[in-house]
């Protein structure tokens, strides 16, 4: 009844809207059951996790579908003060690269593993488009866990679209750039740019390796897809700029009728790699890795990587004539149809991946650029969508054979048939829409029921927030024969792409806590008996444990200004979202946030001597607030000597504790007395 | 008695032998912000968690109101109690095997005066456990307030409904005990017939 209420509810507001004003789309309005398609009970959970890129806040957001909740923002690429990522040592290593450190990157395209061309929910990758990397997350614990630089790239915005069974994920690079990158005149871009597509393995956890870069012509190459069923062992990438501009792209490289998609045969560049027709050239770049039982960063820098020629190694690369700058590229779940989106077009570009073999195999050839044969557009065409409106980008297929088509400049989805080419109907979206999603849309069995719009102006959607807007998010029912606009939800950053998958196939398999136990973290504090301070020349150590409601040690004195003091804080707790959080008076960099059983080191200089109390920043028990202590910084070469205290009531949990964490309470006694005497000095 | 009550007898006393490896008893604790619960399994040579560190994030919550840490290792209790579970499974199916119906009377005295002390003994440590707190280290102190858990049922402890109930090995015990209380009185019956 009360959802049936809220269904009315929003209707009168559409009708009061509607009449209150210039009429719009009769669409806006939604149908009087959409608010209980979307609405999640208290205590009940969201039937899909939705992970969207960031976009230019470099993190990725996880939200529930199709309530449209935000449930968690991961750090990717950005330092993230809100819980330490990139501040702390354990995960300062993970944003380096051949330049140094980069704090920020621009995510794109989430990309869920797939097992036998189905979402599998092991990992979810995802791109940084301005200093291209790929990074894996795990999704067990939500967390980045593996981040690989592309070397000879930039703007790696084709990536990371993956192989049917999670062999590559690719990173095809959006500017062409000299290949090694050296001080050339930008006027040679014709003879010195090159555009590499890099094929990383990526089915083994902690070991993302570029298995070839192939070399292409210096083009802007833009979006990716995996061939699957009939054309796996085959990846599709779209260019523009075929003209090769370099200076005023928006007209210069928009000349052309038709740009190219570029058919990449991998199976067949695997072979060439193996047969040694690969080079390796001198590269830089860096491999970072998270090691799961220490919970630590750690970068290597590679120096080289395998290049494949397309000349050396016949076949391995075709064009495909396709209207007018295409953007988006995408095939359908029989692996048959590849789908083109000229963002400039009039139509919509369907490619048959049938005819391109059969094309292939009796040369309907159109001439060859840098040696790389261009296939006939009438010999590989499948089909055209007439007059799908304007601006059409990226396509998604659902169950039935369907096609759904963002149009940017028409503001609306369209959806259409596969085979007839017929469309079907039509959404409007608010307003210019980019990717759009279904969840399992580039599985070989979409999981269907919504698409996502994606859209990058937001206008008057919500309360006005100054002039910087949210961007916004609208979820559509695609199970009837006809769209139903169910809800709009705000995004943060710039959302560009978005995968989806059932929860069942993830939520069960979360990580509750970290095994104290099993730690293998070189400062991990396992019980309040090994806390303590030492000192190693102008090196402070201070190794801390956080359990409801104290740190210990909570008095540290001895600090002399000047001193670079490591604070490694272990929340020994080993309970389901019992967290602790670490911040000092003054200190530079940021807050820590410690999951339970992880071991967390944040570096502190004090400027000045004084008092600086330190407190836990995560609300964990009803003792919080009493959660803190302090230290004592004094000017060098005051003589103050190192100790840490614990307060009166620490002292006697902290017996409690040792008592009860020791098997044989003697040995305990011993370290007791032994951390006691320490302490005392 | 007939061969076949005994060799049935001897299978309902060999059953108790679960005891020694199933929960004897399981206390659950309930709180609205432990949805997923915490709880605790006495067996008869220890107290384990029901999930793993449930012993341990029991003690750490413990800690707020000055009880004792339950530390298995220091509960002398869990150390005989295998061997006493042991000497009455075995006696009562030697007993059982020869048919003596006049020890089997005597054994089950045994046994419930044996499982009376026993849940005694219990009462007696959660007793000690919910009053004997240290106010020096109590950081929730409620004048009057104690915490012992119920023996068996319900009962609300701050935020914590804990509720106690026999695990599957005191309901092996069970088996044992009415096994043969059963099989004395429907032979019994016969025989007066």
């Amino acid at each position: 009844m009360r959802n049936q209420a809220l269904g009315r509810l929003t209707i009168m507001v559409g009708v009061v809207a509607a009449a209150g004003c210039t009429p719009k789309a009769p669409q806006q309005l939604v149908s009087g059951d959409a608010a209980s398609r979307v609405y999640v009970a208290p205590g009940e959970y969201d039937e899909l996790y939705s992970f969207m890129s960031g976009g230019f806040s470099g993190n990725v957001t996880v939200y529930g579908l199709p309530s449209g909740r935000l449930l968690k923002t991961i750090p990717v690429f950005s330092q993230f003060p809100e819980n330490g990522y990139g501040y702390t040592e354990e995960t300062k290593p993970m944003l380096e690269t051949s330049y140094g450190a980069v704090p920020w990157d621009d995510t794109h395209h989430p990309q869920l593993s797939q097992t036998k061309g189905m979402a599998d929910g092991r990992w979810l990758f995802i791109n940084g488009n301005n200093t291209p990397r790929i990074a894996r997350i795990d999704l067990t614990t939500f967390e980045t866990v593996e981040i690989l630089e592309i070397p000879h790239a930039a703007g790696g915005h084709a990536s990371p679209f993956i192989t049917p069974n999670s062999e590559y994920v690719v990173s095809a690079i959006r500017f062409s750039v000299p290949v090694p990158n050296v001080d050339v005149p930008v006027e040679t871009y014709k003879q010195n740019f090159k555009g590499s597509l890099s094929f990383v393995r990526a089915d083994q956890p902690g070991k993302m390796e570029i298995a070839f870069q192939l070399m292409m012509p210096g083009y802007n190459y833009d979006l990716g897809r995996a061939g699957k069923g009939k054309s796996d062992g085959w990846f599709f990438f779209t260019t523009y700029n075929s003209e090769q501009a370099f200076t005023n792209l928006e007209l210069n490289a928009s000349k052309s009728d038709k740009d190219f998609m570029a058919a990449v045969n991998w199976k067949l560049a695997e072979k060439c790699v193996a047969d040694g027709k690969a080079k390796t050239a001198p590269a830089r770049y860096a491999h970072n890795t998270f090691d799961h039982s220490s919970r630590q960063s750690k970068s290597e820098m590679i120096t080289s990587v395998r290049m494949l020629m397309p000349t050396d190694c016949p076949g391995v690369v075709y064009f495909l004539p396709t209207p007018k700058s295409p953007h988006g590229v995408n095939v359908d779940p029989t692996g048959e149809y590849i789908v083109g989106g000229g963002k400039l077009a009039s139509v919509i570009p369907v490619h048959s991946f049938t005819k391109m073999i059969a094309a292939i195999e009796s040369k309907a050839f159109d001439g060859e650029l840098y040696g790389i044969p261009i296939l006939k557009y009438e010999s590989v065409m499948a089909g055209e969508v007439q007059k799908p409106g304007l601006g059409p980008l990226h396509t998604e297929f659902d169950d039935k054979g369907n096609a759904y088509t963002s149009m940017f400049i028409s503001s609306e989805i369209v959806k259409w048939k596969l085979g007839t080419w017929e469309v079907l109907d039509r959404m409007p979206v608010y307003y210019s829409i980019g990717h759009l999603m279904v969840p399992g849309g580039d599985n070989v069995k979409p999981y269907g029921k919504y698409v996502v719009a994606m859209n990058k102006i937001t206008k008057d959607r919500y309360l006005p927030t100054g002039a910087e807007l949210t961007q916004s998010a609208q979820l559509i029912d695609i199970s009837g024969d006809k769209m139903k606009m169910l809800l709009d939800f705000p995004t943060q950053g710039e959302p560009h792409y978005a995968q989806a998958l059932p929860a069942s196939l993830i939520r069960d398999k979360q990580v509750k806590f970290f095994s104290l136990a099993e730690s293998t973290h070189p400062f991990v504090t396992r019980a309040e008996s090994e806390a303590g301070v030492s000192r190693d020349g102008r090196n402070v150590h201070v190794k801390m444990i956080a359990i409801r409601s104290h740190f210990a040690p909570d008095v540290i004195e001895g600090i002399e200004v000047g001193d670079t003091v490591s604070w490694h804080v272990t929340n020994v707790e080993q309970d389901w979202d019992i967290l602790h959080g670490f911040a000092v008076l003054g200190m530079n960099t940021a807050e820590i946030i410690l999951q339970p059983g992880e071991t967390r080191t944040i570096k502190w200089v004090p400027q000045k001597p004084g008092i600086y109390p330190f407190y836990c920043t995560d609300f964990c028990s009803a003792l919080h607030q009493e959660m803190s202590g302090y230290v004592r910084v004094s000017a060098r070469g005051s003589g103050v000597k190192l100790t840490s205290g614990v307060s009166a009531k620490a002292a006697t949990q902290q017996a409690r504790a040792g008592k009860y964490a020791a098997p044989k309470p003697e040995t305990h006694a011993h370290e007791a007395a032994q951390a006691a005497a320490k302490g005392g000095k | 008695m007939a061969p076949r009550a005994r060799l049935l007898t001897v299978l309902a006393v060999l059953v108790g032998l679960g005891a020694l490896v199933l929960p004897l008893w399981e206390v659950r604790l309930g709180a609205p912000q432990y949805p997923e619960g915490l709880g605790l399994q006495i067996h008869a040579h220890t107290v384990t968690g029901i999930k793993p560190n449930d012993l341990q994030n029991i003690n750490g919550l413990n800690h707020y109101i000055g009880m004792k840490p339950i530390l298995p290792d220091a509960i002398p209790e869990l150390r005989y109690m295998p061997w006493l579970i042991g000497a009455l499974i075995v006696s009562g199916a030697l007993l059982a095997a020869r048919g003596m119906r006049r020890g089997l009377w005597v054994w089950l005295a045994a046994f419930a005066l044996l499982g009376a002390v026993g849940l005694w003994d219990f009462w007696r440590w959660e007793h000690d456990y919910g009053h004997n707190l240290d106010m020096d280290t109590a950081i929730i102190v409620i004048p009057g307030m104690t915490y012992q858990p119920p023996l068996i049922g319900s009962k609300q402890l701050l935020n914590f409904t804990a509720t106690a109930w026999p695990g599957t090995g005191a309901m092996a015990l069970g088996v044992a005990f009415f096994g043969v209380l059963a099989t004395l009185a429907v032979t019994g019956r016969g025989r007066t017939a």
